[in-house]
């Protein structure tokens, strides 16, 4: 894995005009982490992150990078090991994409043989196909397919670090949210350190490994991950920004598997319903669940309602609860409860079998015991 | 000209095709080395405001003063110190090109979009680099632009430089003139307008071939 660790020590950046300007900012980030730069315009996010490509000179302090001051190092060999995207994208629109793709390793000199396996490598793992995005141009993609090829070409030469400067702010959000989630996925394949600018809180939380709130005037305001930032939050313009809802953000770090789960009464179609009905009694529940043959939920039956003597069928079933996976937020399975007629969500597996059941009880519970430092510290 | 002739007089224009063609050949070769001696000029002085661009004012305020001098004005002017001869006509020629050229190479040139010059010097372009593989492709375009409205200028100033005897249709059209004789002055002034619109023709189609993203479609 390529990485490198990235440290800003009391650098300041000052400008005639207060905009953008950075005042003694000193952070680490470890070597693979994703550090988001997060902060109201003109807390001097951008200007941070361009001084580690030196697009922007500290006027003191220094950035180092694998502990090498960047002002040390020759400024295209620099940039040429530094990944770089930027909201606007700026692929070049006179080159195909597979040109586009290959400008790093063209500029530092690889064979054309590697740079073609690379480029076509690339396409595929940011979700292109190679064979029709390869040979057109840039005006010829969506927005959404253009941002994908600016992370392509800024992953090509494989650099220990890449700078991110809202990459996904200008595409639709739903375009943007499958932009986040493949880019996290990507992340935890390759492993290379990110710094990440957004004025997105909930991005920020969510692409995160560490969220640096920056505030006016170029102050850093907390540097922590995003658990803490939202339990603890250092001062009240930090509590402001992460917004009333924290809470709420909690629970979107937290999955349906960190929670601790319950089995609920079970019947499967055939069985008598004398026997669903004595599983309910024995746990006080006066609801059972129906399973298919394959274990997978059919909905719930009233115990009250089964007539003694008779085999379950999916006829008995009065109500269908939500669905949840182990990998749903407990934030997203949250909402869904509050919108389903039955306060109860059935836990499936990924192939679609009965697994648990989930109710508010354990999400508030897992709320409160969950946002640890160390649990995301150490992911 | 003579009461009763024709425009054309098809017999003379058959028994001169020759001369008819070294006219068109000198023609073309006085605005062939105006336009490649102005470009050169013109794109050393864009890279000096490139550099610095406080100069695109002062360098774009006498070009257009030279471009405002009455051809037959400057010749008259530069004939004391080059005499009748061809650096006369190509130093007014040259002069001529400047201005739109000037302006259509750094227009070209600033016609990149910023994103892309940004990103373009993020990921380690050089300024020379940046200039060969992004600034000039790109303001291709704009650039070939104002080529054609030098080169179509061009050739419409070239038949003045007849008057300084360097030949080109111009010589034809005098000569027209001198002798009362419609044949070479109709010829000398029609070939000049084919020579503009065929060469402006032949940029658009290298400009398209040149610029092949600009027509590429949706799909």
């Amino acid at each position: 894995m390529n990485q490198a660790t990235v440290e800003f020590r009391h650098v300041s950046k000052s400008y005639d005009g207060a905009q953008g300007a950075v005042v003694d900012l000193s952070l680490l980030v470890p070597a693979g982490d994703i550090c988001v730069l997060v902060g109201p315009s003109g807390c001097g996010k951008t200007t941070s992150l361009k001084m580690v490509n030196r697009l922007v000179e500290p006027t003191s302090g220094q950035v180092l990078i694998d502990d090498q001051d960047v002002m040390t190092i020759d400024v295209t060999s620099l940039r040429r090991r530094i990944g770089y995207v930027i909201q606007q994208v700026g692929l070049f629109p006179h080159q195909t994409i597979a040109d586009n793709v290959a400008t790093v390793p063209r500029l530092i000199g690889w064979p054309k043989e590697r740079i073609r396996k690379r480029t076509e490598e690339l396409l595929e793992l940011v979700g292109l196909d190679p064979s029709q995005v390869r040979n057109r141009y840039p005006s010829q993609l969506s927005g959404g397919e253009r941002q994908r090829v600016g992370v392509a070409r800024a992953m090509a030469a494989e650099p220990p670090v890449m700078l991110m400067d809202e990459p996904f702010g200008a595409v639709d959000p739903i375009v943007r949210e499958r932009l986040q989630n493949e880019f996290l996925r990507l992340h935890r394949a390759l492993g290379t350190t990110v710094l990440f600018v957004t004025h997105d809180i909930d991005e920020a939380i969510k692409m995160g490994s560490r969220v640096a709130v920056m505030r006016q005037g170029g102050h850093l305001a907390q540097y922590a991950p995003p658990v803490e930032l939202l339990a603890h939050p250092a001062s009240d313009f930090v509590s402001r920004f992460v917004g009333v809802d924290r809470g709420l953000k909690s629970l979107s770090l937290l999955k349906v598997a960190d929670a601790r789960l319950d089995q609920g009464a079970v019947a499967r179609v055939g069985e008598p319903s004398d026997e669903a009905i004595r599983r309910a009694r024995e746990i006080g529940a006066a609801w059972v669940l129906l399973l298919d043959r394959a274990e997978k939920p059919l909905g719930w039956m009233k115990v009250s309602a089964l007539k003694s003597g008779q085999p379950c069928t999916p006829d008995d079933v009065d109500a269908s609860s939500p669905l949840v996976t182990l990998d749903t937020t407990l934030r997203d399975a949250l909402s869904m409860l509050l919108t389903s007629a039955v306060q109860t969500a059935v836990v499936i597996d990924e192939r679609g079998r009965y697994t648990a059941v989930l109710t508010f009880d354990e999400i508030a519970l897992a709320f409160r015991t969950e946002p640890s430092t160390e649990a995301v510290g150490a992911a | 000209m003579r009461p009763g002739e024709p425009l054309i007089l098809w017999d003379w224009t058959f028994s001169h095709l020759p001369d008819i063609a070294r006219r068109v050949e000198e023609h073309l070769v006085l605005t062939g080395i105006a336009i490649g001696l102005g470009f050169v000029i013109a794109f050393v002085l864009s890279l000096a405001i490139r550099q610095s661009p406080f100069l695109y004012a002062p360098v774009t305020w006498v070009t257009g003063v030279m471009y405002s001098i009455p051809s037959l004005a400057l010749f008259s002017l530069l004939i004391p110190f080059t005499g009748l001869s061809i650096t006369t006509a190509e130093i007014g020629l040259v002069s001529y090109t400047l201005l739109i050229l000037v302006r259509n190479i750094v227009g070209g040139i600033r016609s990149v979009p910023p994103e892309v010059r940004e990103s373009a010097i993020g990921m380690g372009y050089s300024q020379w680099q940046l200039l060969w593989r992004i600034e000039l492709p790109l303001g291709l375009a704009v650039i070939i632009a104002g080529v054609r409205v030098a080169v179509v200028t061009t050739i419409g100033l070239v038949t003045v430089t007849g008057v300084i005897g360097q030949g080109g249709l111009g010589a034809l059209i005098i000569q027209g003139i001198n002798q009362f004789f419609a044949t070479p002055l109709v010829i000398g002034a029609v070939l000049s307008i084919v020579l503009a619109i065929v060469l402006d023709g032949a940029l658009v189609f290298i400009q398209r071939r040149v610029t092949p993203w600009t027509r590429a479609t949706q799909s």
